[in-house]
């Protein structure tokens, strides 16, 4: 399927959890936060929160700001 | 002399003894942010919410390496954001982020030019987030009714602009601060357009709980001495202010007596 991440189009296998996503992003275990479609998805529920065809996602972290 | 050992003031349900608050962006680098936050002493540190690997430098530590949560207290913020929907998102992302820390920086935006905050859409997004649960301190203009009226609402803090958003002006309107910190029953900060050590010192001077900045460090030629300078600044005015100061008088008063003198 298609999906869109930080807003760049990317692949993933049909039927991928977010879990999924994140490791093949190889983001397991770093400090991020997702939101799919906008609506916060907390960690917890990484493993089953089963992602749809052109669902748009944010990752994000913590930087250096004012 | 008034004992200032036990002067601290509170945030959520805890004491910080550095009122000087300082952000974490536009360091030359992670070991420049971290020297520059040592030397300023600050108990609370702000970051911002970004994508993961946009913004910043690959291998680069994570801010939140630099700065443990278990030693400071992060105060993520919403920079950026121009409105209440973008606004509330950041939090929420913060507070997941954070393991569900729930003390937050808000500002919404009005334009690009000014930085100055878009009040509207800063008191709906500042009563979504407190109805939600967040301890909220919100930056806002040098306005008095609408520092109250944040206040009601139930922000932990109001945060007024010095001057714009790293422009260094100093405090532009002291007697709006001073008002604003009269009416206040929560901590009053500056937060935004402090240039150099004396405006912090005002700042404190006019009985503010504290003051918020970042460029004003970050942009000075050496940043860690700065950061000291800040720290020193921060607590002279406070010092000033506990102390109450003379009152100003057009003339002048001398300081030696008059009488005894032999001529």
């Amino acid at each position: 399927m298609k999906i869109q991440v930080n807003g760049q189009d990317q692949k993933l296998k049909d039927e991928a959890t977010l879990a999924d996503l994140v490791e093949a992003m190889g983001l397991q275990g770093k400090r991020i936060a997702i939101e799919v479609n906008e609506e916060l998805v907390p960690r917890g529920e990484f493993d089953h929160h089963a992602l749809r065809e052109a669902d748009r996602i944010e990752i994000v972290q913590a930087i250096g700001g004012g | 002399m008034t004992d200032v050992s036990n002067d601290t003031f509170s945030l959520a349900g805890r004491e910080y003894r550095s009122r000087l608050l300082v952000g974490t962006g536009k360091y030359k680098d992670m070991d420049e942010t971290r020297a520059a936050i040592e030397a300023s002493g600050a108990e609370i540190v702000t970051i911002a919410v970004r994508r993961t690997n946009i913004g910043q430098n690959k291998g680069e530590p994570n801010i939140l390496d630099v700065l443990p949560p278990d030693r400071f207290t992060i105060l993520p913020n919403t920079a950026g954001c121009y409105d209440q929907k973008t606004a509330v998102r950041t939090c929420k992302l913060a507070r997941e982020l954070l393991d569900g820390h729930t003390l937050v920086k808000l500002e919404v935006l009005g334009d690009e030019k000014t930085l100055f905050p878009d009040v509207i859409q800063t008191l709906a997004a500042a009563e979504e987030l407190v109805k939600d649960g967040f301890d909220v301190m919100v930056y806002t203009n040098d306005d008095p009714i609408v520092a109250k009226r944040l206040e009601e609402i139930g922000c932990i803090a109001v945060m007024p602009l010095a001057a714009p958003i790293g422009s260094g002006l100093g405090i532009r309107n002291k007697l709006n601060i001073m008002t604003i910190v009269e009416n206040a029953k929560v901590p009053i900060l500056v937060d935004a357009g402090v240039g150099t050590a004396s405006d912090a010192a005002v700042a404190m001077e006019l009985g503010c709980d504290g003051v918020l900045m970042n460029t004003a460090i970050a942009a000075a030629r050496d940043p860690v001495l700065m950061a000291s300078a800040m720290r020193k600044a921060i607590e002279a005015g406070r010092e000033a202010f506990l102390a109450g100061r003379m009152p100003a008088k057009r003339f002048a008063s001398a300081s030696s007596p008059l009488d005894g003198l032999f001529f």
